[in-house]
């Protein structure tokens, strides 16, 4: 269990790791939290010949509070945004996400964006960002471009960024709209901190009649990618989240998905799960919504 | 294959050392500077058996390279008693509960709860559960452990009281 042999570089700017991942090519890669990346070398599963460590880039940490727009840093820790006041309150929903990832020692290693480029399927920060509809921010030696989300993870572990493109940062709008926002976020894993079996996450707003006026939905563990289910939140939107409508979208996300069976879970037991987990997260979130002042 | 000087702080005391990039940061502390307290045990992130503290912080050192940890203050196990003969209100605490077994896991959980003794003294079953639940042990079935950082965390309050503030 050790890495084969190795470059390395420590670049103290976004410019000079870019500069770096350019002239290694393919055979480049980044080194962040190495929480993914460090037990993938141990096992021979990924050997890169040259790592660039961005973790002492000073221009790569920290959460910034915008009018439209909460920022992480990509270098950011998720312990760090685990106890983050913003984080609490502007962006609730990763802040329940981030207490799945992992356990404390490795959070306190683990980055943000770390977690998000290594994509897998599993990873809880990755279905937060793709249910709050985040853009992924990346720079390249020839410049820096923003990707959506949606356009972002290609399968497992693999996303849109180019070999020679650093994530630099992600960004998560703010939802604007009146009335009372509710999160929920609920994983099943064999023990806690290991892996989601499957889990799901939901963010809504409810008017003060208690309506659906905005809602975003998704489960993760149960495909090649996180995965947003339209249609179940089509059928709450405008509802009250009454016990029937849950039911529906539990049953519509039941229909939609179609996990692959692993040693840990049969595809029928996580599709179940999987629908259990949007019941639950819905309810949470409908009781969060409602616990708020209008 | 790269080479890289580092000087780094291991128990209060600076080394400096030539290390290949591929060397893991536990490693380096058992072979390079024969700090044999930290176990390598999976050497991929699962058991916690290398939990060092990094700056404070409790890490897994078998997911760090040694040249990552460059100008760093770390923690082993060999940091926390008080001298060679001795042993810290924790390892103590350790002994007196039977927390350990075949002992392989234990500098692990020491380093865990050590962290979480310094952010508070007054720990629920809870927390301490969630602070040593990324360290594997295959024996105790994990009670005795929590018995002994209960035990630790009452004993240290007690002589705070008593002296106004002692070290876990």
């Amino acid at each position: 269990m050790k890495a084969v042999d190795f470059d390395y570089a420590r670049p103290a700017s976004i410019g000079e790791a870019c500069g770096l991942l350019a002239a290694g090519g393919d055979e480049a890669k980044i080194i962040a939290g190495g929480q993914t990346l460090v037990p993938l070398m141990a096992m021979r599963m990924a050997r890169p010949a040259l790592l660039v460590d961005i973790n002492r880039i000073a221009e790569l940490n920290g959460i910034e509070s915008g009018s439209d727009y909460v920022t992480l840093r990509s270098c950011t820790r998720q312990a760090a945004a685990l106890a983050d006041e913003t984080i609490r309150l502007r962006a609730p929903l990763l802040a329940k996400a981030l207490r799945f990832v992992g356990h404390g020692q490795t959070r306190n290693r683990g980055t943000i964006g770390g977690s998000l480029a290594n994509a897998d399927p599993a990873a809880e920060i990755g279905l937060a960002a793709l249910v709050l509809d985040a853009r992924i921010e990346a720079h390249s030696a020839t410049g820096r471009r923003q990707i959506p989300i949606a356009e972002f993870f290609i399968g497992p572990m693999m996303t849109a960024l180019a070999p020679e493109e650093c994530l630099t940062a992600i960004r998560l709008p703010l939802w604007q709209e009146p009335g009372r926002l509710g999160t929920g976020f609920q994983e099943t894993s064999a023990r806690r901190s290991d892996f989601a079996l499957a889990a799901a996450a939901v963010q809504l707003i409810l008017d003060t009649e208690g309506t659906c006026r905005r809602i975003a939905l998704g489960v993760g563990g149960v495909g090649s990618v996180p995965l947003r289910i339209d249609a179940a939140m089509e059928r709450l939107l405008g509802t009250r989240l009454d016990d029937d409508d849950i039911g529906d979208a539990a049953r519509i996300v039941y229909r939609a998905i179609d996990p692959a069976p692993d040693l840990h879970a049969s595809a029928d037991y996580r599709r179940r799960l999987a629908a259990s987990l949007v019941e639950r997260a819905l309810a949470e979130a409908k009781r969060d919504a409602l616990a708020r002042k209008a | 294959m790269s080479l890289h000087e580092i000087t780094l702080t291991v128990n209060s005391a600076v080394h400096r050392g030539l290390v290949p990039a591929r060397l893991s940061l536990v490693d380096f502390l058992r072979e390079g500077l024969l700090l044999t307290g930290t176990h390598a045990g999976c050497e991929h992130g699962v058991c916690g058996a290398c939990s060092i503290l990094l700056d404070g912080v409790p890490m897994r050192s078998c997911l760090l390279f040694a040249v990552q940890a460059d100008g760093c203050a770390i923690t082993t196990v060999e940091g926390l008693a008080p001298g060679p003969e001795g042993l810290s209100v924790l390892q103590d605490s350790f002994w007196e509960t039977h927390a350990l077994q075949c002992g392989f896991c234990t500098p692990g959980m020491l380093i865990a709860a050590q962290a979480l003794l310094q952010s508070t003294l007054t720990p629920s079953d809870e927390e301490i559960r969630e602070a040593i639940g990324g360290n594997l042990c295959r024996c105790t079935g994990y009670k005795q452990i929590v018995d002994a950082v209960k035990l630790a965390a009452d004993r240290l309050r007690g002589s705070n009281r008593a002296e106004g503030g002692v070290q876990p």
